[in-house]
């Protein structure tokens, strides 16, 4: 079985953003950078899947600058077999469906069975990536996913939806999946298997070889949203906090009387 | 403008966030049709043309089958803009529609401004300004963004639509999250830990700090996820909705999913160490501290009253 898993490298969402020189976008620098949540329990499936069967090739794909060779090697730590990196110091300035084309592309007559990808990426957000390249490759997919079993060639998967309900979707192979948070519990690399990771393959492929379209839609700015205010905001010493803290509940609450 | 609305139904009924793609449509100041697969049982208060297919024929979900349905609809109505929720189902759907109609997707829209449209960006800690390229746009509207001034009203004049396109999944059924010991949305006092409380073993403070108080502990998502409690006290869109005079949430960022079951609360006290977290968007105090800190002092004050 062939699988491929993309994943997208993001920043740290407790980090202090600024909006860079042209407004368009947060500025890259002085951030911590990790793997998009959701792509990890994308990472976690595709193994566990590839433990199921036996037989079978998990490829990890990632579009972005030399920085997210990081989330490739966690992800080959995980158990993935080969990395591919497509090069690409813009990626940040691209919409999901230019993103959606260069992984369809990718993908496109090399006979993935499955491919698993995040529900959406925590700084984007646009929850389209994933069924984009299904109805590009002309797959079947199913996105939020919080369960996910494979069996004779079928897939059956359980969708969240809002409110304590879930779908239950089968589909034949090859399909795409989009995961959410809690489908299964990603496993941390152990030191062996970082330095296993380290001969894997990691392939190099110029963004320019793979993007045949052009961008539908453009971010024109970025900012801070206003702050609503209202809200007092307590700092310093955790005693005088405390103390304030009660104060206020004392004030405006009924909950201490 | 013209805009083809696409409303939505689960389990038998219309979902009242259909109404929110009304109020977006009128604060748009544009013409709007709506699209639904549902049931005459239960159709919108709506006053417009209602292009209508049967859930009991295509199924609620179906997302070949009411892609080619809304496609056929696009192509008689011609809108400029398609209107989901960015829910479930518009979050799956939109991006078959968008890629059909070679439209462009902006996702999770909270606003128009100037004809941009504003969507959040890095968990609402910015926010960013979005221009189509396409003569189409396909949007999604984030939950509660957009709401009527009155009730919904109107008799809607219904277009039966049909296709016999396949049906690439199957759907097997609707499933209930067991349901748990406690009801958080009669809980009164309510403390929250977040993925901020770093460890299992610290929840024990967090159930301490709502012991005090005479409440109930809860959690965001992460802390559920990692079974570091049960789910059914999750507070969010996937858990539950409550609106206690007191809600202290505790090491949580304030994602929009956590907001959307917990902003009803009366009273907020958010407890982080990031000052720019978007939690203090909605709290009454935002106290920036460690919580392993602040949390256990505030239950002894707390206890010592
Ligand atoms: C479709 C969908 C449905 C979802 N449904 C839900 C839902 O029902 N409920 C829900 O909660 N989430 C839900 N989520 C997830 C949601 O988007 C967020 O990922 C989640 O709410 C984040 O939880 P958190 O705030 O605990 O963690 P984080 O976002 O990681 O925030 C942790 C916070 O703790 C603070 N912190 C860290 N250390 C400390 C310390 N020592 N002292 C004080 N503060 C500290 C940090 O500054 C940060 O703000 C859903 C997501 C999706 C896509
Ligand atoms: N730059 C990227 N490289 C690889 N995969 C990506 C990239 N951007 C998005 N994805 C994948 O698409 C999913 C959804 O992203 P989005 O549509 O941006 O919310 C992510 O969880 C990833 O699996």
């Amino acid at each position: 079985m062939k699988i491929l898993v993309c994943v997208k490298q993001v920043p740290d969402m407790e980090s202090r953003f600024k909006v860079n020189a042209e407004g368009q976008w947060y500025d890259n620098s002085d951030l911590a950078w990790r793997m998009n949540e959701y792509d990890e329990y994308a990472i976690e499936q595709a193994v566990q899947l590839k433990e199921q069967v036996g037989e079978a090739d998990v490829t990890v794909l990632t579009i972005g600058s030399d920085r997210v060779k990081e989330p490739i090697k966690k992800a080959l730590a995980m158990g993935c077999d080969r990395g591919v990196h497509v090069v690409d110091d813009a990626s940040f300035a691209k919409d999901p469906f230019e993103i959606a084309s260069i992984i369809a592309t990718f993908a496109r007559d090399k006979g993935f069975d499955m491919i698993f990808t995040g529900m959406q990426s925590q700084d984007r957000g646009s929850a389209q990536v994933g069924v984009l390249v299904a109805e590009m490759l002309d797959l079947a997919s199913i996105s939020t996913v919080v369960e996910f079993a494979y069996e004779n060639g079928q897939v059956t998967a359980r969708r969240e939806l809002e409110g304590g309900l879930k779908a239950v979707v089968k589909a034949g192979l090859p399909a795409l999946v989009t995961c959410q948070l809690g489908l299964n519990k990603p496993r941390y690399p152990t030191l062996p298997n970082i330095m296993k990771a380290k001969k894997k393959e990691l392939l190099s492929v110029e963004v320019a070889t793979l993007l045949q379209v052009d961008a539908v839609q453009e971010t024109t700015r970025m900012y801070f949203p206003e702050k609503k205010g209202g809200g007092i905001v307590l700092e310093g010493e955790v005693g005088n906090i405390v103390n304030e803290v009660v104060n206020i509940l004392k004030d405006k609450t009924g909950v201490l009387a | 403008m013209k805009t083809l609305l696409v409303g939505e139904y689960r389990d038998g009924k219309l979902l009242a966030s259909t109404y929110e793609l009304v109020a977006f449509a009128e604060k748009l100041g544009a013409d709007s049709a709506m699209f639904l697969v549902g049931s005459e049982s239960d159709l919108p208060r709506y006053n417009g043309t209602l292009y209508f297919a049967d859930s009991s024929k295509y199924s609620e979900f179906n997302p070949s089958a009411h892609k080619q349905l809304l496609l056929d609809v696009i192509a008689e109505e011609q809108p400029e803009m398609i209107v989901f929720s960015h829910s479930s189902y518009g979050w799956d759907l939109a991006p078959r529609v968008a890629l059909a109609l070679k439209a462009a997707q902006v996702s999770e829209v909270i606003d128009v401004v100037d004809g941009h449209l504003v969507v959040p960006t890095c968990n609402s800690k910015l926010r960013r300004d979005v221009k189509a390229k396409t003569a189409q746009t396909v949007v999604t509207l984030q939950g509660g963004a957009f709401g009527l001034s009155g009730d919904p009203s109107g008799t809607a004049t219904l277009v039966k639509v049909e296709t016999d396109a396949p049906a690439q999944v199957e759907f097997a059924g609707y499933e209930a999250v067991e349901k748990g010991g406690v009801d958080l949305s009669k809980a009164e006092i309510i403390v929250s830990a977040g993925r901020g409380i770093g460890k299992p073993e610290n929840l024990e403070m967090i159930a301490n700090l709502a012991e005090s108080l005479g409440g109930e502990y809860g959690a965001s998502r992460p802390v559920v996820d990692a079974e570091w409690t049960e789910h059914h006290r999750q507070v969010g869109t996937t858990g539950q909705t409550v609106s206690p005079k007191l809600y202290i949430a505790c090491g949580i960022s304030g994602a929009i999913q956590h907001l959307a079951g917990m902003k009803k609360s009366e009273f907020v006290v958010a407890i982080n160490t990031d000052k720019d977290a978007p939690i203090g968007e909605i709290a009454d105090v935002l106290a920036v501290a460690d919580l392993k800190e602040l949390v256990p002092a505030l239950t002894e004050k707390i206890k010592s009253l």
